[in-house]
């Protein structure tokens, strides 16, 4: 599921190499004299990251080596966080700190007690800081455990202007609309947008974003506990929307077998590379670090962004996605630790990184002119206003047998949907079947 | 393997005295078992250790704390992914061994007579050496349905395209409400209210300027001549926006090379062809009321090749990749056991004025009979536990078109399912299913070294 967030960029076919993908360790840091109150202490921290992600979280670290005299060691975990912490917590090398990917994995770890409840001092901050959404997520009965340092946006749908000015359109505020604009660009030559539908996440980013706008944040909150049924009115209804899209050969690059041989990075380059066949691709804010690095677009130039606009009237959702940073009971520098998490939960940390790009920050203190670029600001900006409306991505809140698993669950039932989207009540009925058999109640 | 080639029909049975030729005393007893705990504490523990474990671990739930009988097992047949995972299985066992030994067997008997025999096996074996890692991604590639990128599809399209064209505006497609309704054999219409002195507008949508082709100039419609029946194909889409829908704007560009045809009572009874500027002219029109057609053939989808990858295909596709690595393995074998046959009986034989397919039906399939049974049985199962082949080539949307056994049970104990209880059920009937050949390969080993 980290995948998401670093996505693979070698194309659809080396996606299986993942699985080769190995934890390796990042380096020492040596800190430096002085009389500073953590002098001698190393602090592990464990996460998924690596590449440019690791790069700009170090410079982060190493600040707060320069501050406190601590230094920090940092261990990337590969994709599966919650294994790679559990055998080390049984083998005794427990890392103090863990960045957690997934609100799903923050609990798991809360319910086995492994973490540490937050020290007074970060509760306020984030209290203080940070919308209530974020302490929510951060929270396993009433229990604040989780900082949120680093968050995603997905609810962005990401566009070339050239393609929208050659049809005439501009970018949309509604989905009615989008739809329209969509038939415009179509109308020009282009298909209307490209669909991930090999990746079947994206798909269920798409049915999150319109039923969070749709349904409304109660029951999305409802039917990400799975305290409603996936066969529910707005479920159907949700899906009966995005229906209109899927079935609608105008406006998917390739109709629906294009959309369904078609994989995250490749979606992307339907829009941003040399021979654009779409006008529009939605994902989270990611797609911008692809477009760049990829095709060498510009953001804000070649590529932009609205946000995904709101359904029936109703306002446009904010679907997020965040890493929390825990501290472990069984850290031999837990203390130390602790005091990291107070040092990212300040604006200052949250700067160091949102310099750098690939980064947004919760925390409401953060200066938007930190970010690197204006589109960043923009979507940092939608993220801090939507406050506590925002939500988590639903499918990293499910059991991964649901939520989370390549040809089973909620991705291969949408993806069965793409290809015929004429029964939005049987694909209803076989999620529901399909989760109550992942949730186990 | 080797052991089990050598031939050993012709030698008669040994006498059963010489059984217990070897059994000493009890000492001789004790000594036998010190030297044989070494392996058999390593069997136990990575062999019979886990197949108990495991079958105990399949009567219990995912958690592994309650006791749920036999409840995994009929869940297992009771999951529409655990029933096409048996039914995958079952058409990979009766599929691929019998396919690669008779392929083995074809290959080895020819490769005996070609001159760089060594040189042909070696190219046939090394797809043995490459992992099935790389070979299944080399196969995804091959597989894939975009023929820019698949191998496959690109030799389909092209041998295609050779034989049958391309239509000029696969994208494009009538302005709505325009006059122009689509049939449904993909043609459009106007309405049968033309007659010869009119002049048609035929709005279309959906072509990207940079696809147009290279001579289109912008359009006209010109007034028809008495007699006959004018018009003009035209993209009704300014660059940018703007313009009146139906009609021709300034900068919307003629679609050249379009076929038209006038209708009169169902039939065709005259075509043009549009001109750069894409307009037509349908001559020799008798009065009277005519309709329009743009013939589906100005619009049909370029051919996309075969979704090798689909629902349908994929099991034997992955086969197909089985095949290419396997191949080698089989002929290799076979082409030993071949070198082994003696030759006194070939040459009788043609001595006798038999001919080639006699001796290969008569004499070489019957005496090579316990080699192709070992590489059958051997293949069976492997066959049984494939795993990285059908993990790595079937695309997610169609992973559990191509499930087996084995990437079943997988999936379900580790890779999300997180049931290891139902897991190990699964384990069990995979192994179930694998013990009769099993056993049927350790007695023909036996048999053969006595």
């Amino acid at each position: 599921m980290m995948r998401r967030r670093v996505p693979l960029l070698t194309g659809s076919v080396l996606l299986p190499l993942a699985l080769a993908a190995t934890a390796c360790g990042g380096g020492d840091v040596s800190a430096g004299g002085g009389d500073k109150p953590l002098d001698g202490q190393t602090v592990t921290v464990a996460g998924v990251w690596s590449g440019s992600e690791l790069k700009n979280f170090q410079k982060v670290l190493d600040a707060f080596t320069e501050k406190t005299g601590a230094s920090t060691r940092f261990v990337s975990t590969g994709d599966n966080v919650s294994t790679v912490v559990g055998s080390k917590i049984e083998g005794g090398d427990a890392p103090d700190v863990v960045m957690v990917p997934q609100v799903g994995v923050l609990q798991q770890f809360a319910r086995k007690g492994w973490l540490q409840p937050l020290s007074k001092s970060v509760q306020g901050t984030v209290s203080s800081d940070y919308a209530s959404v974020w302490k929510n997520y951060g929270s396993v009965d009433d229990t604040l455990y989780g900082l949120y340092f680093k968050a995603a946006h997905k609810s962005t749908v990401w566009y070339s202007p050239s393609a929208l000015e050659q049809a005439g359109v501009k970018p949309p505020t509604s989905f009615d609309a989008m739809l329209k604009a969509g038939h415009a660009v179509s109308d020009s030559g282009l298909a209307a947008f490209a669909v991930a539908g090999q990746d079947g996440w994206t798909l269920t980013d798409w049915f999150e974003n319109v039923y969070l706008s749709q349904a409304g944040p109660e029951k999305y909150d409802a039917l990400a506990a799975h305290r409603l049924k996936w066969t529910d009115e707005s479920v159907v209804k949700a899906l009966t929307t995005l229906g209109t899209l899927f079935k609608d050969k105008q406006l998917l690059a390739g109709g629906q077998k294009g959309a369904l041989n078609t994989d995250f990075p490749g979606s992307v380059e339907k829009v941003f590379g040399p021979q654009p066949e779409a006008g529009m691709v939605y994902e989270g804010d990611f797609v911008a670090g692809v477009a760049k690095d990829q095709f060498g677009k510009k953001i804000g130039e070649d590529a932009d962004f609205f946000p995904f606009p709101g359904v029936d009237g109703n306002t446009a959702p904010v679907v997020s996605g965040g890493d929390a940073a825990v501290v472990l009971k069984d850290g031999k520098h837990r203390a130390a630790g602790m005091k990291l998490l107070e040092y990212l939960a300040s604006p200052e940390a949250a700067a160091l990184w949102a310099g750098q790009g690939g980064f947004l920050s919760p925390n409401k203190k953060l200066d938007l002119g930190e970010y690197g670029d204006d589109v960043t600001r923009a979507t940092a900006k939608s993220l801090i206003e939507a406050g506590d409306t925002v939500r988590f991505d639903m499918s990293d809140q499910a059991p991964a047998a649901f939520g989370g698993t390549k040809g089973v669950g909620e991705w291969k039932l949408l993806q069965d949907f793409l290809r015929d989207p004429s029964d939005p009540k049987a694909t209803a009925a076989a999620l529901e079947t399909a989760a109550a058999k992942a949730y186990q109640d | 393997m080797t052991v089990t080639l050598t031939d050993d029909t012709s030698r008669p049975a040994p006498p059963p005295a010489s059984k217990p030729r070897r059994r000493g005393g009890p000492r001789g007893r004790a000594v036998a078992v010190l030297f044989a705990l070494p392996a058999l504490l390593l069997l136990g523990a990575l062999v019979v250790y886990p197949v108990l474990f495991s079958i105990g671990r399949s009567l219990f739930d995912a958690s592994g704390t309650r006791f749920v009988g036999a409840d995994n097992y009929t869940e297992m047949f009771h999951d529409p992914a655990t029933l096409k995972a048996v039914r995958n299985t079952v058409l990979w066992v009766v599929i691929a061994p019998a396919l690669l030994t008779g392929l083995g067997l074809i290959l080895a008997v020819l490769v005996e007579k070609v001159r760089w025999a060594t040189a042909f096996k070696l190219l046939m074996f090394m797809p043995m050496a490459v992992s099935f890692l790389a070979a299944g991604i080399i196969f995804r590639l091959a597989y894939d349905e975009d023929p820019d990128r698949g191998v496959l599809n690109a030799a389909v399209v092209s041998v295609h395209d050779a034989f049958a064209g391309t239509s000029p505006y696969p994208t494009a497609r009538a302005r709505e409400g325009q006059g122009l309704t689509q049939q449904k054999d993909g043609s459009y219409r106007t309405g049968a209210n033309l007659s010869p002195g009119d002049t048609a507008t035929l709005p279309l949508v959906g072509v990207l300027p940079a696809d147009l082709p290279s001579g289109a100039k912008p359009a006209t419609a010109r007034p028809a001549a008495p007699g006959e029946l004018r018009g003009v194909a035209y993209l009704d889409f300014v660059p940018g926006g703007g313009g009146t829908q139906g009609a021709i704007d300034r900068g919307e560009s003629g679609l050249p090379g379009m076929k038209v045809e006038a209708v009169r009572d169902g039939r065709a009874v005259a075509s043009a062809t549009t001109a750069p500027d894409g307009s037509f002219a349908l001559t020799g029109l008798a009065p009277g009321s005519y309709a329009l057609k743009l013939p589906a053939a100005n619009f049909a989808q370029p051919y996309d090749g075969i979704s090798w990858l689909g629902p349908t295909l994929v099991t034997p596709a992955i086969i197909g990749a089985y095949l290419w690595i396997w191949t080698g393995f089989a002929m290799v074998l076979i082409g030993a056991g071949l070198s082994t046959l003696p030759r006194d009986a070939l040459e009788a034989a043609r001595m006798d004025g038999a001919d080639e397919w006699q001796i290969f039906r008569r004499i070489t399939v019957p005496l090579l009979a316990p080699v192709l049974t070992v590489v059958f049985v051997t293949l069976v199962i492997n066959v049984m536990k494939v795993f990285d082949l059908v993990y790595i080539i079937a695309p997610g949307p169609v992973q559990e078109d191509a499930t087996v056994l084995a990437t079943q049970m997988w999936l379900v104990s580790f890779g999300g399912g997180n049931d290891q209880g139902l897991g190990s059920a699964l384990g069990v009937l995979l192994l179930l299913l694998v013990v009769p050949a099993m056993v049927f390969n350790v007695r023909r080993f036996r048999r053969s070294q006595r």
